[in-house]
């Protein structure tokens, strides 16, 4: 099943494969986001999820040019679903993989973080936090994934802070991700399916993986359950 | 007690003379002026600053003017608050800062450092020393607050408050407490100046480069008194980037 020509969904063993298509910046605008929600929410029965993405980036964050064009609440309901989309994935009832395929950049850069495994491509692309750089503030979301997915006081600063621009080695070696992966996109990709395919393996009860994955971020997930596609639909707070 | 001066795009507080640069009361509001000046220049100087602190002789700082003190207990109380606006007025200063460590650094003067951004730390003498353990004295809850936002490395954080372990440069690099370590006092200024002007040259909005640290030290900021910006305030800035 296919949510628009935004992303692909495919199933290659127990792993649900999404991938953002094309070889735009894939900004997270709230079209994109509703596709990849939607194809979180199709990942029901599989064993484990892996998000990647076609061409040079994985996500070059929010989509800024749209914001400009659209009144306050709408900017709002922007940062919203992209909420929405790490309840989901905080609350997923299996193993995550970002395969890093490329640049991951602002809210890129959080969503990829967002996984419970990260591998990157070696050989291009970046994790980059691009807000010090334009002058834009941290909103309290993204400083809160940062301050439970980085513990390390160093690397949150030199990524906040200093802007550092961290290739897939350097990232490693922070252990902000978990694997470099050589080759291309496709190479990335394959090394992720594999890495889910090892994790849905272990079979684990996949009520359990969301409970405690909740747990060891609760911060977290005490900030974000209420924008989640399970949460009971009423008036949302402000976030 | 200290100067001030500007060398292009850095400011450079040096506390001055051979002594130990103990924070008693002079010294704490003298250097709170200087960094009140230097949030004042900046304002008109525009983006691209950056902040240097650095001491002479062979102390950063020996920590709060325990000697004054003395066994009054009110007393060692009120230089215990007095130094906590400077560490707010560290944290919330809207551009890079940089503690060239150029000697000891102790109790309150390894505060000092740690309010900064980066620290860059003479090989050849200094220690980072949390004495408090040593002589008996408990922990402000605002310094615990700060080594606890600051010193994530595994162990780090035991190792410095609860066994009083005393830190070469090399060590601290290793535990992520320094950020770069040079031979001698003058070549640990020279660098420290040098990563400022880096800094500066990224020509950072002062105000968002302050709100971005508070955001990722918040019970930091908030236990030395600094208030929280709303994300209400924070997405008007954001609106008005865009």
């Amino acid at each position: 099943m296919a949510t628009g020509d935004l992303c692909t969904v495919e199933r290659r063993g127990r792993v649900h494969l999404i991938t953002l298509t094309g070889a735009g910046e894939h900004r997270l605008n709230p079209a994109l986001l509703s596709a990849i929600r939607s194809a979180v929410a199709a990942s029901a029965g599989a064993g484990a999820l892996v998000l990647a993405a076609e061409g040079k980036y994985f996500s070059n964050g929010f989509d800024q040019a749209w914001a400009r064009t659209v009144p306050l609440h709408l900017q709002a309901a922007m940062g919203d679903a992209f909420c929405g989309l790490v309840a989901d994935l905080l609350a997923l009832p299996m193993p995550t993989v970002a395969a890093v395929t490329g640049h991951a950049v602002a809210a890129g850069c959080v969503l990829a973080l967002a996984h419970d495994t990260v591998v990157m491509r070696g050989s291009r692309g970046f994790l980059y936090m691009s807000e010090v750089d334009a002058g834009i503030r941290i909103i309290d979301f993204f400083a809160d994934v940062f301050r439970e997915v980085v513990p390390d006081a160093v690397n949150r600063r030199d990524l906040l802070l200093r802007g550092d621009r961290m290739a897939a080695a350097e990232a490693v070696r922070r252990g902000l991700v978990d694997a470099t992966v050589d080759g291309g996109v496709e190479d990335v990709v394959n090394a992720a399916v594999a890495e889910a395919e090892k994790l849905a393996a272990r079979g684990w009860n996949g009520e359990v993986v969301a409970e405690i994955r909740k747990a060891a971020w609760p911060n977290l997930w005490s900030k974000v359950k209420d924008y989640g596609a399970d949460a009971p639909v009423v008036t949302r707070p402000r976030l | 007690m200290c100067t001030l001066e500007q060398r292009g795009r850095v400011f450079v507080l040096t506390l001055t003379g051979d002594g130990e640069h103990r924070l008693g009361h002079p010294l704490i509001a003298s250097l709170r002026s200087a960094v009140a000046s230097v949030a004042a220049a900046a304002a008109s100087a525009g983006p691209g600053t950056a902040l240097v602190t650095v001491a002479e002789g062979r102390f950063f700082s020996n920590g709060l003017d325990i000697g004054w003190a003395g066994t009054s207990r009110p007393r060692l109380q009120e230089l215990v608050d007095a130094l906590r606006p400077l560490a707010a007025d560290l944290l919330a200063l809207p551009m890079p800062t940089v503690a060239a460590v150029t000697g000891h650094a102790s109790a309150g003067g390894f505060l000092l450092a740690l309010c900064h951004d980066y620290r860059v730390m003479r090989a050849d003498r200094g220690v980072l020393y949390m004495s408090e353990i040593d002589i008996g004295l408990p922990l402000p809850p605002y310094f615990v607050a700060m080594f606890r936002a600051k010193i994530t490395a595994a162990n780090a954080l035991r190792d410095v408050l609860l066994r009083g372990r005393k830190l070469r440069a090399a060590e601290a690099k290793e535990m992520g407490i320094v950020d770069a370590v040079c031979p001698g006092p003058a070549e640990t200024a020279a660098e420290a100046i040098k990563l400022a002007e880096q800094l500066a040259a990224r020509k950072w909005d002062g105000g968002v480069y302050a709100s971005i640290r508070m955001s990722i030290f918040p019970e930091a900021c908030k236990s030395v008194g600094i208030v929280e910006e709303s994300d209400e305030e924070k997405r008007k800035h954001f609106a008005s980037r865009l």
